[in-house]
């Protein structure tokens, strides 16, 4: 089958794409000037996985992402200043900083920061969704670290049993935390999917314009068929798992920062105007999101923790 | 009166009737087996297409049933047995219990977990546990537990339609063949059945928060002997020692001239305080009953908010609770290790 996407134009891409590079630069950049609360997970080589997943959606598809989520909010369409801001604690973050860097909440954008946990809960989602007649399907990021745990299992069991119109993303970058894969997976990541019935498809490649249409494939098969895929991408981490803590060599994520950056390879399509231009208009913007969020008030503790839940 | 199988099953009845959104899921559920312990018996044949049998996945199906109430439907999921929430712990606690307030409340997770619980049935030490106590004190779960003096149908629809936060609802197994007792049939006690006040826990700054009770809905049962002296102390309980709780003080009235209140709460968590306080504000005692193990209960947070509160007009508090064991198979042994009506006797005794 052949779908037809409105795939973004080259520019665009790049701005995308871009805006989640300087973003988590910034991050990087300012952590230890003590300006965020915890930590942050950044998603610095991976950027073409979200912007080609996530360019075609619909406004009613629902996002469920991870710990690694930065990229996967921007490409959604999340608001800069806002995700500063909620790594800063700040009142105008998306979540008024009560959820930090791993738990947003945007529209139909949600995150967690428990490996594993939200596959069953997006795999509901999904299962809603199609029981409300809705047109709307889900898209689910996952770890390869992540396939060690087990409710992952139970949910690829019942989203194929139930025929839950969800797309798994698996972000295959050979690495959870400081474990490599082959210390951590056993056997074919691939077969444990084929062997719920959810069909598979594979890339190895970090250029967004090869994962959007495969992407915007997949998803217009769950979406019509109202059944489960899986994309597995097979992707790169260029920076530490969350801050300083990276035990890989460095000459190895050098020589990848070579030959697999999303933003190299895609910035050979653009003219060398729009591409100056597009560059200072993020750098400009990423700028402007900080300090405004950096001017942004904290929350009054005696006034922001009452209401709602139970407490007691 | 209906027994609480009953009433439990006809909520869920009326509730999968009167709104599209229900939904139920569980292990066996279906017609004409109908589940482990046959409360959602007859369910599967009247709504074939919102009755769903699940794989044997307990963390799985709490994760779908909250992203189904996320995405706009009412799920009630049943756990087989109360021993395996030890399964769903994570998706109750770092997700469901946790989504409203980390997302700044922006959504809501109504989701009720219903499973039988309790001991005395021989099950052995996997399939006869109170866990409960593992799971109250979670911000954000409501954890209630019905008993024969107020109708456990009607607690059960509320929680699926006036609650939107995820609930955990505890069934002793020795419940279900009861019948519920008719307030105007226990004519030798004076009955009160109160819904707590909303403004009762108002501002406690002692834990820096103000509880939002408006929406408490889960009764607490105050029965004293009626035209008795006024009574020397209080008896807290929940769920099925409920029962217990009621024959011994009628044991202790009539055998011992010993007189007491009973205070029954269905919600354990947020700890409902109200009509406890109220009560040992009069009797100056508390003993309170439970099935759970000993240490590190309900029975001694209720004590200690109760201490907190009235200083040294609690002039004295006790716990019976099951001993601190896995609960054996071997009908004499189990009975050792588990409270019984001979326990609460003994310790009011000794108390007044
Ligand atoms: C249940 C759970 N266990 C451990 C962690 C700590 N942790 C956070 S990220 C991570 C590695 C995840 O690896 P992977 O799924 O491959 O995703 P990646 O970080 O590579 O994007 C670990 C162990 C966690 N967040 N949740
Ligand atoms: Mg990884």
């Amino acid at each position: 089958m052949l779908y037809f996407t409105a795939m973004s134009d080259d520019n665009t891409l790049y701005e995308d794409l871009l805006r989640i590079r300087r973003f988590e630069e910034a991050v990087l950049d300012n952590f230890p000037k003590g300006v965020f609360f915890g930590t942050t997970h950044t998603y610095l080589g991976q950027e073409a996985n979200a912007v080609g997943v996530l360019d075609d959606i619909h406004s009613g598809d629902i996002v469920f992402s991870n710990h690694r989520g930065h990229g996967h909010f921007l490409a959604y369409g999340g608001d800069i200043r806002s995700l500063f801001a909620e790594l800063m604690g700040k009142t105008t973050g998306v979540c008024g900083g009560r959820g930090g860097s791993q738990h947003l909440q945007w529209q139909n954008f949600y995150s967690n920061g428990v490996q594993g946990g939200i596959i069953p809960i997006a795999t509901g989602m999904a299962l809603a969704e199609k029981r409300k007649y809705s047109d709307a399907i889900v898209i689910a990021f996952m770890g390869d670290g992540t396939l060690g745990e087990g409710v992952v299992y139970e949910a690829l069991n019942m989203a194929s049993l139930w025929q839950a119109p969800i797309l798994f993303v698996l972000e295959n970058n050979r690495i959870a935390q400081t474990t490599p894969i082959e210390m951590a997976v056993a056997g074919d990541i691939s077969a444990r999917f084929k062997a719920f019935n959810i069909m598979v498809r594979e890339l190895d490649s970090s250029d967004v314009k090869e994962i959007l249409p495969v992407a915007a494939e997949l998803i217009a098969e769950v979406r019509s068929l109202k059944s489960p895929r899986t994309l597995i991408l097979n992707t790169y981490r260029f920076g530490p798992h969350s801050k300083g803590d990276d035990i890989r060599d460095k000459h190895e994520i050098d020589q990848l920062r070579v030959e697999r950056d999303p933003i190299l390879i895609h910035a050979h399509r653009l003219d060398s105007n729009h591409k100056e231009a597009i560059e200072l208009k993020v750098e400009k913007y990423i700028q402007e999101a900080f300090n405004q969020a950096l001017a942004d008030p904290l929350p009054d503790a005696s006034k922001a923790l009452t209401g709602s839940i139970n407490h007691q | 009166m209906p027994t609480v199988l009953y009433a439990l099953n006809a909520a869920l009845q009326n509730a999968l009737a009167s709104d599209e959104r229900v939904v139920i899921m569980g292990e066996d559920i279906l017609d004409p087996y109908g589940g482990a312990f046959k409360v959602t018996r007859g369910l599967s044949d009247s709504f074939p297409d919102r009755v769903i049998t699940t794989p044997i996945s307990e963390a799985g199906i709490v994760g779908i049933a909250a992203g189904m109430a996320l995405r706009g439907l009412l799920p009630v999921v049943e756990i087989m047995f109360g021993d395996f929430i030890t399964l769903i712990a994570d998706q109750v606690i770092n997700h469901a219990a946790k989504f409203r307030w980390m997302y700044n409340d922006q959504v809501r997770v109504p989701i009720v977990i219903r499973t039988p619980m309790g001991g005395r049935r021989g099950y052995g030490p996997t399939h006869s546990q109170t866990m409960e106590k593992f799971f109250i004190g979670v911000p954000g779960l409501r954890v209630l537990a019905p008993n024969t003096f107020s109708d456990p149908g009607d607690l059960l629809s509320k929680a699926i339609f006036e609650d939107n936060d995820p609930v955990l609802f505890i069934e002793n197994k020795l419940l279900y063949l009861n019948t519920i007792h008719d307030s105007n049939r226990l004519s030798e006690f004076e009955f009160f059945e109160q819904t707590p006040e909303p403004n009762f826990y108002h501002h406690s700054k002692h834990n820096g928060t103000i509880a939002d009770l408006s929406n408490n809905y889960a009764p607490t049962c105050m029965l004293s002997l009626r035209d008795a002296p006024p009574p020397v102390l209080t008896i807290a309980a929940y769920g099925y020692i409920s029962e217990f709780a009621y024959q011994a003080a009628l044991n202790l009235a009539y055998e011992y001239e010993v007189f007491t209140e009973l205070v029954y709460p269905t919600q354990l968590s947020p700890c409902d305080m109200g009509a406890i306080l109220s009560s040992t504000k009069r009797t100056g005692r508390l003993l309170v009953v439970e099935e759970g193990t000993h240490n590190l209960g309900w029975g001694a947070e209720v004590i200690a908010q109760t201490a907190e509160n009235l200083g040294s007009r609690l002039l004295s508090a006790r716990r019976i609770a099951a001993l601190n064991l896995p609960i054996p198979a071997s009908g004499p042994l189990e009975e050792a290790v588990l409270p019984g009506i001979e326990h609460i006797i003994q310790a009011a005794q000794k108390m007044v």
